[in-house]
């Protein structure tokens, strides 16, 4: 994983729950089925226009609800490079970290960007920028610590080495 | 340096003298929780790793609650997978279906103690804050990860501070307490931030109210929810006294708020958020098809208790689902005896096995598209009941049985006045 990434970016709202990202209806159902659902109910074309190293950018409350680890998953398994939304559920934000799925807060990105814009994030200031126009916002990094689990593909991969 | 109980608990937890908020911690876990949602998922995942011992099984409890008893022949085989991985692993607490809900039964048994770090892969472990304890949910790859070495990292969390004065009068009940503070500080007010109670209110708590709002502490995004240890935590484990972390003074909250429970009447969250409260007789003319009493926030004793005072001698609105589930065996039995759950039988109740029951919306009595429900469960998010077009108002046992009785979603002082 990079700690600067470089994609096209996707802008969603307040609240995306992990309703919205896992919906319950294929709560059972292997990741290659879940991710085509990903945010179904909010924009239809989402899952299947979405590209690797795409970037998701969103409001407050990102992943509020329950705490399906399936939610990250799909938008990992989506190939979305990095989330940046303005402030994370607890759980989500902790899932995110353990399957080495990047984050950053920052409340500012979606005053900056529009859904198709080309952005850029770097975990290590914490700072987002519209490639276009210039314009940055300042985030808050994540602690060197998660940002370590994240740099090894998550939790898991720290217990395998 | 000046703490709060949940830096506390974290320092001692992780070998330091003390922590600071913000801090990163590597942490040992006292007691780690999964149910039959997740079991299954995380043992599978254990044996890929080649991970083929707990990290100390004495400490490790899995509870078959949320399909109880199994709806389908799918859920029957998962239940019988995750005994298996039981048997296998030697997990040292482990409750069978139509034992009771997790949050109810790790409680009720003993094995939760003030000071404790409990970790489960259920948002609902905020719960154990009612003795004392710092519990929080976590995902199935955290869950692992703790399995196999016993530790996990936290950041340890800023503290807001409640303050409650005064006590709670029936049918006011200790829900409404936490649904006015979600309506004070809204569903994501405690964000990553752990709640700590006290003042001479939280001292009156019953260890059944505190269930009720630590529980919730999630609902509002908080890590932790905890009432420190006093007397009732001792009486509650039938001890004498009870050497619990207790916040220093001085310790640095990032807010500290006041609350009079004198000042308090019954409340209801309004669909679909936890955090849209509004007076329970304020609500308007909401006709309900379905009444759920039970949960892990309010399916205890007391709660049951409490909606028997309020139906007994009157009947179920024509029309009305009341779906009553006790949250463990143990609940189920002591109202038995109290003579709760013949009242609600008489009234017209439907009783269901001790556990989950419709909460989640997995089975055992859903609602409908465009059906409206009253709830003393703890969500009312679209679909989280059943249909995603259907409602579902929160409320204290008393409201939600006094709606049963009206049909309507009401106050419950108009059906135990008139
Ligand atoms: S009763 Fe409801 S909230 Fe509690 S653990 Fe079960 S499903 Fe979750």
């Amino acid at each position: 994983m990079d700690e600067v990434m470089r994609g096209r970016v996707w802008v969603f709202g307040d609240d995306i729950s992990t309703d919205l990202l896992s919906p319950g209806a294929y709560a059972v159902d292997p990741v290659e089925v879940r991710k085509l659902h990903v945010l179904e109910s909010v924009d239809p074309a989402f899952a299947s226009s979405v590209r690797p190293g795409d970037l998701l950018v969103a409001g407050a409350n990102f992943g509020c609800g329950s705490s399906r680890e399936t939610a990250p998953e799909n938008l990992k398994a989506l190939g979305i490079a990095c989330v940046v939304a303005g402030s994370f559920a607890r759980i989500f934000l902790r899932n995110a970290i353990a399957i080495g799925l990047p984050i950053l807060i920052c409340p500012d990105a979606p005053l900056i960007v529009d859904t198709g814009d080309e952005a850029e994030v770097d975990l290590t200031s914490g700072m987002f920028r519209n490639v276009a126009t210039g314009e940055t916002a300042r985030g808050e990094p994540l602690p060197p610590e998660m940002r370590q689990i994240l740099a090894a593909g998550g939790i898991l991969a720290t217990l395998r080495s | 340096m000046a703490m709060t109980v949940a830096e506390k608990i974290l320092a001692r937890a992780s070998g330091r003298s003390r922590v600071r908020a913000g801090e990163f911690v590597v942490a040992e876990v006292d007691l780690a929780m999964t149910h039959d949602i997740f079991a299954a998922t995380v043992f599978d995942t254990l044996l890929d790793l080649g991970v083929e011992k707990l990290f100390e099984p004495a400490r490790v409890a899995v509870v078959i609650d949320h399909f109880v008893p199994a709806p389908t022949a799918a859920i029957a085989d998962l239940h019988h997978r995750v005994r298996e991985h039981v048997e296998r692993l030697g997990v040292g607490i482990f409750y069978d279906a139509g034992e009771g809900i997790s949050h109810q039964l790790l409680p009720e048994r003993g094995h939760i103690r003030p000071g404790m770090l409990v970790i489960g892969t259920d948002s609902h472990t905020t719960t154990y804050g009612a003795l004392g304890a710092a519990g929080t949910g976590v995902g199935t790859s955290d869950m692992v990860y703790a399995l196999a070495t016993g530790k996990l990292w936290f950041r340890v969390p800023e503290t807001i501070r409640f303050e409650f004065e005064g006590e709670v009068t029936a049918p006011t009940s200790w829900k409404d307490v936490v649904l006015a503070i979600a309506g004070l500080i809204g569903s994501d007010g405690a964000q990553y931030r752990s709640l700590e109670f006290g003042g001479p209110g939280a001292a009156s708590a019953p260890i059944s109210g505190r269930l009720t709002v630590a529980n919730m502490a999630v609902e509002l995004g908080a890590k932790f929810g905890i009432f420190p240890a006093d007397q009732a935590t001792a009486a509650y484990l039938g001890e004498a006294d009870v050497d619990g972390p207790r916040p220093d003074p001085g310790a640095a909250y990032a807010a500290t708020h006041h609350l009079d429970l004198a000042t308090l009447s019954p409340l209801v969250a309004l669909p679909h958020d936890v955090d849209r409260v509004v007076a329970a007789s304020e609500v308007g003319d909401v006709p309900i098809d379905q009444a759920f009493l039970g949960s892990c926030t309010n399916g205890r004793l007391d709660d049951l208790e409490a909606a028997a005072a309020v139906v007994a001698g009157k009947t179920v609105a024509p029309g009305v689902r009341f779906l009553v589930a006790p949250a463990s065996r143990t609940v189920m039995e002591q109202a038995l005896a109290s003579g709760a759950i013949t009242t609600l039988v008489e009234a017209g109740a439907t009783i269901l096995a001790p556990g989950c029951g419709p909460c989640f919306g997995g089975h055992g009595g859903l609602l409908g598209p465009g059906e409206k429900g009253i709830s003393s469960s703890n969500r009312n998010f679209p679909g989280r009941m059943g249909s995603s077009e259907a409602e579902i108002y929160l409320a204290s046992p008393a409201t939600v049985a006094a709606s049963a009785v009206a049909g309507k979603v009401i106050d419950p002082r108009e059906v135990t006045d008139g």
